[in-house]
């Protein structure tokens, strides 16, 4: 394990550069992500590798995204989906929905814009613009590819569904085209600026926010109700909340981890 | 508690589902191929039943069709667990009358989900 002030060290940089906050408790993480690293470029050690870190911008990139943490499979927890077909699709109203702007923020190999996508097919009349952002250029080029293994198609997908939505290419899984045009990725820092990213609609932010301290938490949150509509909805992951940290969210009373900004809330009690 | 049978000719398979269900809540039965897990079925209707392909005797396929036939036998929910991971494989399956379709290798974690896709658990 890496010495107390070179996890501090480590912790900064990989801090400024994502908003991952790395506490004391998470040497076996730095050892586990890190020593895969520190092999392929051929340094003795984690610790080796933090130290050349320093004077290595492109290093110190590679060192941060592999602490990111990537997980992710489709229709992840459920819930929020069937929140998306049971409360928002309906509290938006066909005009709406034939043009829907969704961000799925942090999106990783993809799994969680293309459940977005097979679900509206699904549904019909939602014809959604879906942007799907990453911190990490390799991962997001492999949910551009739309390619999955065997492993990643079976877990939170009916078999209905991977024969409906899928080619299949060898022992591989192919997202079919149609669905593959519904999604754009492009590369996004959440602690950069994204105005550019335009207004949305729906904003998917779940389970990234955990690993950022409180300030940059609230900061985050508040910029993101700047992109969102005045009557978008925000998801977040299940143990995740806005509450305590900024206004610009209200919870939707009994909808855990669906937020709303407050001139939005009257608009899901009507529908 | 709910009965899942595990029909498959590996014994190392076979031990290896029964762990899963069983630490998902299920009481567990073994066969070892599609004559045996048939037998067992006129005896006793499982809840579930996890169901290789290839098999001596009788294989997945052929008991899926028997089973859909017997009386009762529309009531288990039948989920392929299995290496043919072809297409036209699973097609065949899923118009024989299988609820899900797992493609070997697999864990729990993906047993844990199909059986929820199906409202098992």
């Amino acid at each position: 394990m890496l010495p107390e002030h070179k996890h501090q060290i480590l912790a900064a940089e990989v801090k400024k550069r994502s908003g991952l906050v790395l506490g004391p408790e998470k040497g076996y993480l730095i050892e586990s992500r890190l020593a895969p690293v520190a092999r392929a470029e051929g340094m003795a050690s984690v610790e080796a590798l933090v130290d050349a870190m320093r004077m290595d911008q492109r290093l110190a990139k590679v060192v941060t995204e592999a602490l990111c943490t990537h997980e992710t499979f489709f229709f992840r927890d459920r819930t929020p989906f069937d929140m998306f077909q049971n409360v928002i699709i309906p509290a938006m109203g066909p005009a709406r929905t034939s043009n829907l702007r969704i961000w799925s923020a942090a999106c990783s190999s993809g799994q969680e814009p293309y459940s977005l996508a097979i679900l509206a097919n699904e549904m019909g009349r939602v014809r959604p613009d879906i942007l799907a952002t990453d911190i990490s250029p390799n991962v997001l080029e492999k949910a551009k590819a739309g390619l999955y293994s065997q492993f990643e198609v079976q877990r939170g997908m009916a078999i209905q569904r991977l024969v409906k939505h899928f080619d299949q290419m060898g022992d591989s899984w192919k997202i079919k085209p149609m669905l593959r045009q519904m999604v754009r990725f492009e590369v996004l820092n959440l602690l950069d600026d994204f105005r550019h990213l335009g207004k949305f609609d729906v904003v998917f932010c779940r389970n990234v926010l955990i690993y950022f301290d409180v300030e940059d938490k609230r900061r985050v949150l508040e910029r993101i109700a700047n992109q969102l509509q005045p009557d978008g909805f925000l998801i977040l992951g299940a143990a995740e909340t806005v509450v305590g940290l900024t206004n610009a969210f209200r919870p939707v009373p009994g909808q855990r981890g669906l937020y709303a900004k407050p001139e939005g809330l009257a608009k899901i009690a009507a529908a | 508690m709910k009965t899942c049978l595990v029909v498959d000719d590996s014994r190392v398979i076979r031990k290896v589902a029964r762990k899963i269900v069983e630490d998902m809540g299920f009481a567990c039965e073994e066969a070892a191929d599609g004559q045996q897990a048939l037998d067992y079925c006129r005896k006793n209707m499982p809840e579930a039943i996890l169901l290789d392909w290839n098999m001596p005797v009788m294989n997945g396929l052929d008991f899926l069709i028997a089973l859909r036939e017997e009386e009762g036998g529309r009531k288990p929910i039948v989920v392929f667990c299995t290496t043919e991971n072809d297409m036209s494989n699973i097609t065949q399956a899923l118009r024989a009358g299988a609820d899900e379709y797992v493609m070997k290798p697999f864990d729990g974690d993906i047993i844990e989900s199909k059986f929820a896709e199906v409202g098992l658990v």
